[in-house]
C-alpha cells in the first residue's frame, strides 16, 4: 500500500520570495505537541512559549514582532481583533497536512487582499477528504495518544465520499492535561531548587467538519470549526514561600467560525476565488481572592465577531504576464463587560492589486495594497481611528542555473506594510491609548535557492536557501508604564533595526535500504532597539531575541520503521534591551527522540510510535520565569481503516 | 589536512563557548565610584543609604543597591551575592524599605512577604509571610504593615485591606486590623496609626478615606473622608499627616492634603499632583508625576511645600534644567546633612534606572544606574559591608 493515501492536491505555484514547508511525514515524525512547537524548525522564527502544554506560544518572525505574523488556516487569516495574538500552542498536529511560512508574502497570481496585508504569514494546512478512482467510500481513523503531564489525547477523523466529486469529513479530538511537571533552578554555590508546576491544567475539545468538492476547472470547500477549552495559568514562577499561595486564575475560551472558499478558472485567461468567513470567540477570565488570597478579584468576559469576505480575480493578459485584483471586506467587534468599555467595532477594507511576470528567467510580482479602516463605538467621541494608507511590495527571482547541475534562483524582495493598534491598544481600560497610529515595518531581502536532484548514489535531493535581510520597524507600539507599575499605556514609541541571515539545508539521501532525510537550519540576527538615543542601552539586543539559533532534524526510515531525532539550539539572548548581566538568558538546546513503525493488519492500517523530548533533562526558560517541562514522554498509536 | 583542523577546531569553539554550564552564576555586585566621599561626614549621623529597586511585576527583579556616602562609591545590586543561598532572591516587586532596630525591612508586594535582613549586611533573616503587602511603619516594639488581602466578602470585589502588626523581637504577626480597600502607606503620629487607603482594585469606586489606629487597642478608632484614591503619607515636625491622591487619572487630577491629628480632619489641601513625596524638615519635597487618560500626555511637577507656612516654596526644585533627562520621576529623598537630595528615574521599567544627586540648590552632582524601578530609600548610620565570610583553615 502506499504509505499516504492523501495525495495533497494543490497547484503548486512557483514560489519567488523566501518559504519554508514542512509537510507529510516530516512534519508528523516531529516529536512535537503542537504547531507552535513545529513552527521552531524554520529558520528566522522565535516561538515565544510559556511553558507546558497550556502556556500560550506565539511566533515572532525575523524580530518583527509576533502581531507582524499572519495565520492562515486553509487560505483565510485567523483573526483575534483583541489583542492580535494567535496561540499556535493551541493547533494540533493530529490533522495538520503541512505547515508553510513565508517572508514577506506568498506570491501566487491568485490570493486574498489578506496574504499581501502581513510581513509575514503561516499558513497552517489541514487534511482534506480526497478520495481517488475507485477507492471505498469511507475512510475512519481512530488515535490514542497518552503522555507525561497525565495527558490523555483521543482523536478521530471520518471522511466520507458522498459523490464523484464531493467528500466530507469529520475530525474531532479531546485533550485533558494536568499540566504538572517539576522544574529546578540552581545557582553554582548557592540555591538549588525544585518545584512542581501547578494549575497548568487544560482541557480542551475541538470538532471540524468539511466538505470539499470538484467542479469543472475549479474546487471549492466549506468548513465549520469548533474549539471549546478551560486551562489553569500557573503564573510567574517568582520567590514565594513555597507551597503556600496557589495561583488558582482560570480561562475559558469557545471559538466558533465557519469558512468557505470556491475558485475557478472560466477561462484559459480568467479565474475567480470567492472566500468567506463568520467567526464567534468568547474569553472568560477568572482570578477569585476565595480561591487566592493574594490576588484581584477579576472576573472578564469578553466576546469577538468577526466577518470577511473575500473576492479575487485573476487575469492572464499574455503568457508571461498575469493581473489580479483582490478585494476584501471585514467587520470586527468586541464586547467585553470592562468598565469604562467603548465596545468598539472596525472597518476593515482591503484592496490589493498585482502583476506577476514569468518571462524566460525571470519571475516577479509587484504589488500595491490598499488599507482602508475606520473604527466606531457606541460611546461617541470615544474612537478616532480612521486610516486610508498604501503599501508596495516588489518580488523578483531569476533563474540563474537550470541543469544538470542543479537549479538555482537568485531573489530579492522589498516590502512596506503596517500593523494596525488592536482593540486592546486602542481601548483597553487604563491601558489603551486611542492616538495610537499603525506600527510600520520596511523588509529589504535579498537570496538565493539552490536544489539538485540526482538518480543514484547516496545523497539523493538537496535543497538550500539563504537569505540575507534588513528589517526596519518604526512607530513601535509598546506598554509605557504611567505613573506606576500598575497602571500601563500604550504609546507608538519604539524603532528597531535588525539584521539577520539565514540558511536552511535539506537533503536526502539513499543508503541501501535506509532512507535518511537531514534538514538543517541556521538564523543570525541582530536586532537593535534604537528607540532613544539618549539611553545607555541605545542599539541592544531586543528582548528575547538570540544572536544564533540552530535546528537540525535527522530521520531515517526502513521497512516501515522511522527513527526521528530533532535538535533545537536557542544562543544567548537578554531579556530586555538592556543588554546587562542581570538580564542575561543562557542559551538553551534541546534533543528530542521519535520511534515509530507503519504497518497492516489485513485492511487495517496501524502507526504507533514513542517520543521522548528533552532527552538531556536540560531546564530552561523561554520567557523569563516561566520554565519549561524537562524530560517527557509521549506514545501514539492510530488505526485507519 | 591543515585546513580541515582548522575548522575543526573553530567548530569545537563554536559549540563549546555556545553551551550553557549547568548552573548559572551568582550575579556578583558592582562597585561603581560616583563621588570622591565626603570622610568630613562621618560625625553625622548618615553614611550612606539603602535603595530598592523594586523590578517589573511578574519578572521576579527588586533588587538592593548601596550608596556609601563616605567612600562615594554605588554598589548595585549586593543582596543576591550575599544571600547566595535564598532561593530567587529578593523577589518580586519590592514596594517599601526601612530600617529599623538594626534590620532592614523590605515590603515585597508580589511575593507576599516581609523580608528582614540584617541592617549592616543586608544578609537574610527571616520573612514575614504577609500576602499582598504594601508598606511598612514602625512604632516601639511593632512593625505595621499594609496589606490589600484582607477576609474576603460575599462580594468579591469588596475586600477591605488589612494592617498587621508584628512583633520586632519574635518576628511574628501577633495581630490584625482591618481598615479600608485597598491599603496603601501608613504613618505613626500621636499613638495612632494613619493608613491611606485607596480601593485601587474597585475603580471606578475608589476608596476616599484614611483610617486611624489607635495603637494601644490597635482598632479603628475613626475613618477620615479625604479624597479618592489615596496613596502616599509623610508625618510633618508637628504631628500633622500629609497625604496624596492619585486622582482617577482622568478628569480628576492627584492633589495633596493636610490632617490635623487632634480633630482627625482634612484641615488643608494643595493643587500640588503627588506622586511621591518626603519630608526634610520644613520642607516637604513632592513629585509629582501625573498622567492623564484623557490627553494622554505625563505632566512632571518638583514642588517645595513648606510644612510650617503650608504654602509651595519651590515650584521647580530641579534648577540646573536635569528634569529634561528624567522620563519618569519615581523616587525622592533628601540628605540635610550632606546637603544633598535624591531623584530616580524608572525609565521604560523594563530597563534599568537611573539615581540623580543634586545639592540642595537643585544643581546635579551625579548619576549613576541602579536596578530596575528604584523607587525606595533608607538611610543607616554605618555603611553597608559585606559579612565575613567563615574561612574554614584545614589543619
Amino acid at each position: 500500500m502506499s504509505e499516504v493515501m492523501i495525495v495533497a492536491k494543490r497547484i503548486e505555484n512557483h514560489e519567488v520570495g523566501p518559504v519554508q514547508e514542512l509537510k507529510g511525514r516530516e512534519l508528523k515524525e516531529l516529536s512535537v505537541y503542537s504547531v507552535a512547537d513545529a513552527l521552531r524548525y524554520f529558520s528566522g522564527v522565535q516561538v515565544k512559549d510559556y511553558g507546558g502544554v497550556g502556556g500560550l506560544k506565539t511566533v515572532n518572525i525575523r524580530s518583527l514582532g509576533t502581531n507582524h505574523t499572519g495565520v492562515f488556516l486553509n487560505g483565510i487569516q485567523l483573526g483575534n481583533a483583541q489583542n492580535g495574538q494567535i496561540d499556535l500552542g493551541r493547533f494540533s498536529m493530529d490533522n495538520m497536512e503541512a505547515l508553510q511560512m513565508y517572508n514577506g508574502q506568498k506570491s501566487s497570481a491568485l490570493q486574498t487582499a489578506k496574504d499581501f496585508a502581513s510581513a509575514s504569514a503561516i499558513y497552517m494546512r489541514t487534511r482534506k477528504p480526497y478520495f481517488i478512482g475507485a477507492e471505498k467510500g469511507y475512510r475512519c481513523n481512530v488515535g490514542m495518544k497518552v503522555g507525561s503531564f497525565d495527558t490523555y489525547n483521543p482523536t478521530l477523523i471520518w471522511e466520507q465520499r458522498l459523490s464523484d466529486k464531493v467528500s466530507a469529513m469529520l475530525s474531532a479530538e479531546y485533550m485533558t492535561t494536568s499540566g504538572k511537571y517539576p522544574f529546578s533552578y540552581a545557582k553554582k554555590n548557592g540555591y538549588d531548587t525544585t518545584e512542581v508546576r501547578k494549575n497548568g491544567d487544560v482541557m480542551s475539545l475541538r470538532i471540524e467538519t468539511m466538505l470539499a468538492g470538484e467542479m469543472q476547472g475549479g474546487e471549492w470547500c466549506g468548513q465549520l470549526y469548533f474549539y471549546d477549552s478551560e486551562r489553569g495559568f500557573p503564573g510567574a514562577s517568582v520567590r514565594e514561600e513555597p507551597g503556600k499561595f496557589r495561583h488558582q486564575d482560570r480561562q475559558w475560551d469557545t471559538s466558533v467560525f465557519a469558512q468557505c472558499s470556491w475558485q475557478k478558472r472560466f477561462t484559459k485567461r480568467y479565474q475567480l476565488m470567492f472566500n468567506g468567513k463568520v467567526a464567534w470567540d468568547y474569553l472568560h477570565y477568572l482570578s477569585d481572592p476565595n480561591l487566592d488570597i493574594t490576588t484581584m478579584y477579576t472576573d472578564n468576559e469578553y466576546r469577538q465577531t468577526e466577518a470577511y469576505l473575500s473576492v479575487s480575480h485573476q487575469f492572464g493578459i499574455t503568457p508571461w504576464l498575469k493581473a489580479s485584483l483582490a478585494n476584501d471586506v471585514q467587520y470586527n467587534y468586541l464586547d467585553a463587560n470592562l468598565t469604562n468599555f467603548v465596545y468598539p467595532w472596525r472597518w476593515t477594507v482591503l484592496s490589493a492589486l498585482a502583476m506577476n511576470v514569468e518571462w524566460k528567467g525571470l519571475t516577479a510580482q509587484a504589488s500595491l495594497l490598499h488599507t482602508w479602516v475606520k473604527d466606531e463605538a457606541s460611546k461617541v467621541g470615544s474612537v478616532g481611528l480612521h486610516k486610508s494608507v498604501f503599501t508596495p511590495s516588489v518580488v523578483v527571482a531569476y533563474k540563474a542555473m537550470d541543469d544538470k547541475r542543479g537549479m538555482l534562483n537568485i531573489r530579492a524582495f522589498y516590502k512596506r506594510i503596517f500593523r494596525m493598534p488592536t482593540f486592546n491598544d486602542l481601548y483597553y481600560t487604563f491601558i489603551g491609548n486611542k492616538a495610537l497610529k499603525p506600527e510600520y515595518t520596511t523588509q529589504y531581502n535579498i537570496g538565493l535557492n539552490y536544489n539538485r536532484t540526482m538518480g543514484q548514489g547516496w545523497l539523493r535531493r538537496l535543497e538550500w536557501q539563504t537569505d540575507a535581510y534588513f528589517n526596519l520597524v518604526e512607530d513601535k507600539i509598546v506598554a509605557m508604564p504611567t505613573s506606576n507599575q500598575f497602571r500601563w499605556t500604550m504609546m507608538n514609541f519604539g524603532l528597531c533595526h535588525i539584521w539577520g541571515v539565514e540558511t536552511s539545508l535539506k537533503a536526502s539521501w539513499q543508503i541501501k535500504r535506509v532512507g535518511v532525510g537531514t534538514s538543517l537550519t541556521y538564523t543570525f540576527n541582530r536586532a537593535m532597539d534604537k528607540t532613544d538615543r539618549r539611553s545607555e542601552f541605545y542599539g541592544g539586543q531586543l528582548p528575547y531575541i538570540p544572536w544564533h539559533a540552530f535546528s537540525a532534524i535527522v530521520s531515517a526510515e526502513y521497512r516501515g520503521w522511522r527513527l526521528n531525532y530533532s535538535f533545537i539550539y536557542t544562543g544567548e539572548r537578554y531579556e530586555s534591551s538592556a543588554n546587562i548581566p542581570e538580564n542575561y538568558s543562557q542559551p538553551w538546546y534541546t534533543s528530542d527522540l521519535g520511534l515509530s513503525k507503519q504497518f497492516r493488519i489485513k485492511k487495517v492500517a496501524l502507526r504507533f510510535s514513542v517520543e521522548v523530548c528533552n532527552i538531556f533533562n536540560q531546564q530552561y526558560e523561554v520567557v523569563q520565569c516561566y520554565p519549561i517541562p524537562g524530560t517527557n514522554f509521549k506514545t501514539k498509536l492510530n488505526v485507519e481503516i | 589536512m591543515k585546513k580541515r583542523v582548522y575548522i575543526l577546531l573553530l567548530g569545537i569553539c563554536m559549540v563549546w563557548t555556545g553551551c550553557r554550564t549547568d548552573a548559572e552564576d551568582i550575579i556578583p555586585s558592582q562597585d561603581e565610584e560616583v563621588s570622591t566621599g565626603n570622610s568630613a561626614q562621618t560625625t553625622e549621623s548618615i553614611k550612606g543609604f539603602y535603595l530598592l529597586n523594586e523590578g517589573n511585576m511578574g519578572s521576579n527583579k527588586c533588587t538592593l543597591d548601596f550608596y556609601d556616602a563616605t567612600t562615594g562609591i554605588y554598589t548595585r545590586n549586593i543582596y543576591a551575592e550575599v544571600n547566595p543561598s535564598v532561593v530567587k532572591e529578593l523577589g518580586d516587586v519590592g514596594n517599601d524599605l526601612q530600617v529599623y532596630d538594626g534590620k532592614l525591612w523590605a515590603v515585597v508586594n508580589c511575593s507576599h512577604f516581609v523580608e528582614v535582613m540584617d541592617a549592616g549586611t543586608a544578609e537574610h533573616i527571616t520573612q514575614i509571610s504577609i500576602p499582598n503587602c504594601r508598606y511598612i511603619c514602625f512604632d516601639g516594639e511593632y512593625a505595621y504593615v499594609s496589606s490589600y488581602a484582607g477576609p474576603v466578602q460575599i462580594d468579591p470585589n469588596a475586600r477591605l485591606g488589612y494592617v498587621a502588626k508584628i512583633d520586632i523581637k519574635t518576628l511574628q504577626v501577633v495581630d490584625t486590623c482591618t481598615v479600608g480597600y485597598q491599603p496603601d502607606e501608613l504613618v505613626v503620629s500621636d499613638g495612632r496609626i494613619y493608613v491611606a487607603n485607596s480601593g485601587g482594585y474597585r475603580v471606578p469606586n475608589y476608596d476616599r478615606t484614611v483610617s486611624v489606629i489607635d495603637i494601644a487597642s490597635f482598632r479603628v478608632v475613626e475613618t477620615i473622608d479625604v479624597a479618592i484614591n489615596l496613596h502616599r503619607m509623610e508625618v510633618d515636625k508637628r504631628g500633622y499627616v500629609w497625604v496624596s491622591s492619585r486622582g482617577d487619572y482622568y478628569g480628576r487630577g492627584s492633589k495633596t492634603f493636610v490632617i490635623d491629628t487632634k480633630g482627625n480632619e482634612v484641615c488643608d489641601s494643595f493643587e500640588v499632583a503627588n506622586s511621591e513625596m518626603t519630608i526634610s524638615g520644613d520642607s516637604l519635597y513632592i513629585i509629582g508625576s501625573e498622567w492623564s487618560y484623557v490627553s494622554n500626555s505625563w505632566r512632571v511637577t518638583y514642588k517645595i511645600i513648606d510644612t510650617e507656612k503650608r504654602h509651595v516654596v519651590s515650584e521647580n526644585f530641579i534648577a540646573d534644567g536635569t528634569g529634561s533627562r528624567i522620563r519618569m520621576p519615581y523616587g525622592v529623598a533628601v540628605n540635610r546633612y550632606a546637603g544633598e537630595f535624591y531623584i530616580t528615574d524608572a525609565g521604560n521599567y523594563v530597563s534599568p534606572g537611573t539615581l540623580y544627586c543634586f545639592s540642595l540648590d537643585g544643581v546635579l552632582k551625579w548619576s549613576v544606574r541602579t536596578g530596575d524601578i528604584p523607587a525606595h530609600f533608607a538611610f543607616v548610620s554605618t555603611p553597608w559591608h559585606k559579612p565575613n565570610k567563615e574561612v574554614k583553615i584545614e589543619e
